[in-house]
């Protein structure tokens, strides 16, 4: 009954407060969005200026996507007037690639496609070393995926990512604020002068924000999938449980955050500490290569497990009994903080 | 007379500041009893022990004859804090709900009790409005007005009249006064303001975590020989020092 009030309360406050709604349910939507564009932008082909190179692996390289600019003579002053991605010329019966190399990953396509092309016209050189006009012998290699399909992007990879971490960030910096501004005006220990049980108050706060938490995982997942087409193999269901069981991780670790902040700007400033270190293990980036040290500081953060459940169902398509470890890890982090927490408000009453 | 409240050999220090030293002091019920001191005296984390939410390091408190802390006890305990602790996004009688299903009230009992309690502060015409939009005095008398929701036997109020207007602190006083004769509770008012102290019962001079003197103003005035309350809680505390 006093849960239950709690949580009328929590609620009407929310709704009363639209720029915090607004900031739950449209800023992860508008940031997804971006990124999305961001990710997904068309490939520009790279330009590559040539001089003197036979007409034969001229053809292979323009089959190639490159953008071919014929030079009589060419340095790499011309590269950077001309505005080349690369500069391909025969210098004494050998080929010479120069590479503008502002931006290392455009070289690097640049570089694959040319070495690719050079060896398909050696090939064809083999294959038929007399035919006047070279037919090019076009070997379709059948690639296949584990995962995904040849038309995945990185965005594909990072979105369930990007959900889990959104879900965590916001409800995690919003409940946070939330019981700070109840401890900050002091109704926090008005309600402790009531008969209401320290339980029910972290009760009502996660159960009163985590239907803002619910309403706002099943806006972004059915926004990502259906507006944003992000690949989606495995269960919808799978994608919303897990999220929710990480949203009840940032609402009990922004509540119990909170209780060492004397201020909204002090909130502010748990972000750079407990949440962005998140971000850099949650699998944006390849951890294989770190030392192990470094692994293991990812496996006492919420994101590593929930980011590791999410690409599972997402992407790879597993099922609930796939991902139970990683279910397992969530409930136990959210479990441990709302101990924490109810033991934190012993603070304010003994009680 | 029955003892509504007893305190017994009570300390507390936070860290190495000893806030109360060996506090005795027993309270009646149907009085008005008056904690008089300066700030940092030490007042509050006395009437936070009562309401339970600090424990004392060293005696006990009783209220009802319970041993506080007692979560049923709160039932019977109306606090008013120091600050007013409202929900600024929500209207007067929002408030006054939330509080009221805090505490074991049955729906009619607390239709009662709101529209009672916001009659009893003036504020019937104003519960609509959200408290954001409400002056500093609505918002202490909104905050009088949650402390008596429940329809408590104690009623604690932490310097209930800090920043009110004269015309207010009258009506306040006059309530305080009402609920004493007709209601029969027992009211714990902590105040620096001496003409308050004058309208108290029973008065506690508090410096220092020590209760300086005690008794009813008039006794006070006659035990010192002068006419008022500040004079004797400056020759009180020169006699100790």
């Amino acid at each position: 009954m006093r849960t239950v009030a709690l949580i009328k309360r929590i609620c009407q406050e929310m709704l009363r407060d639209k720029r915090t709604l607004a900031l739950l349910f449209i800023a992860p939507l508008i940031i997804l969005t971006l990124m999305y564009f961001l990710f997904n932008g068309n490939t520009v082909d790279p330009k590559l200026g040539v001089v003197n190179v036979e007409n034969n692996l001229e053809k292979i390289l323009v089959e190639a996507n490159i953008d071919l600019k014929h030079y009589e003579q060419a340095d790499k002053e011309t590269i950077v007037e001309k505005d080349l991605d690369g500069l391909l010329e025969v210098k004494d019966e050998k080929l010479v690639l120069t590479l503008e190399n502002s931006d290392p990953s455009i070289a690097k396509v640049l570089q694959m496609k040319v070495n690719q092309s050079v060896s398909l016209q050696a090939q064809s050189k083999i294959l038929n070393p007399n035919a006047a006009p070279v037919v090019i012998q076009k070997k379709e290699i059948d690639t296949q995926y584990v995962y995904g399909n040849s038309e995945t992007a990185f965005f594909d990879v990072l979105s369930p990512v990007l959900v889990g971490f959104f879900v965590f960030f916001f409800v995690f910096l919003i409940s946070g604020i939330g019981l700070l501004k109840e401890r900050t005006t002091g109704t926090l220990e008005r309600l402790m002068s009531t008969p209401i049980r320290r339980g029910e108050i972290v009760t009502a706060y996660l159960v009163g924000f985590g239907i803002f938490a619910v309403i706002q995982t099943v806006i972004i997942v059915i926004y990502s999938i259906n507006v944003l087409d992000m690949v989606m193999v495995g269960s919808v269901w799978n994608v919303i449980l897990i999220n929710l069981l990480l949203a009840l991780v940032a609402l009990s670790l922004g509540t119990l955050l909170s209780t060492f902040a004397a201020s909204e700007f002090q909130m502010v400033q748990f972000i750079p500490i407990a949440v962005i270190p998140q971000v850099f293990f949650a699998g944006i980036f390849p951890l294989e290569g770190l030392a192990s040290w470094l692994q293991s500081i990812g496996k006492i953060m919420p994101i590593y497990y929930a980011a590791d459940a999410l690409k599972g169902v997402m992407y790879k398509g597993l099922g609930l009994k796939d991902i139970s470890g990683d279910l397992f890890a969530l409930v136990v982090f959210a479990t441990v903080f709302i101990i924490l927490n109810i033991l934190a408000l012993k603070k304010y009453r003994k009680l | 007379m029955n003892v509504s409240i007893a305190i017994n050999q009570v300390s507390k220090s936070f860290g190495k500041k000893v806030v109360l030293n060996q506090i005795d002091f027993t309270i009646e019920e149907g009085k008005i009893y008056g904690f008089i001191g300066p700030s940092g005296a030490g007042k509050t984390t006395l009437v936070k022990m009562i309401v339970g939410m600090n424990t004392p390091d060293t005696g006990t408190i009783h209220v009802l004859n319970e041993k506080m802390p007692n979560l049923g006890l709160l039932q019977e305990i109306g606090y008013m804090a120091q600050s007013d602790a409202l929900y600024t996004e929500l209207t007067g009688k929002e408030n006054l709900k939330f509080f009221a299903s805090l505490y074991k009230l049955n729906k009619t009992e607390m239709k009662e009790r709101i529209t009672y309690t916001a009659n009893l502060v003036n504020l019937t015409n104003e519960l609509n409005k959200r408290v954001s939009a409400y002056s500093g005095g609505m918002k202490r008398r909104l905050s009088l007005a949650i402390a008596l929701i429940q329809n408590p036997k104690i009623l604690i109020l932490d310097e209930p009249t800090v920043g009110i207007d004269p015309e207010l602190r009258l009506s306040i006083w006059k309530e305080l006064l009402r609920l004493k004769n007709e209601e029969g509770k027992t009211i714990i008012v902590t105040t620096h303001v001496m003409d308050e102290a004058e309208r108290c019962d029973f008065v506690a001079m508090v410096r220092d975590g020590v209760i300086l003197t005690r008794g009813t103003p008039k006794e006070l005035k006659a035990q010192y020989q002068v006419d008022n309350l500040e004079e004797v809680f400056l020759k009180a505390g020169r006699k100790d020092s």
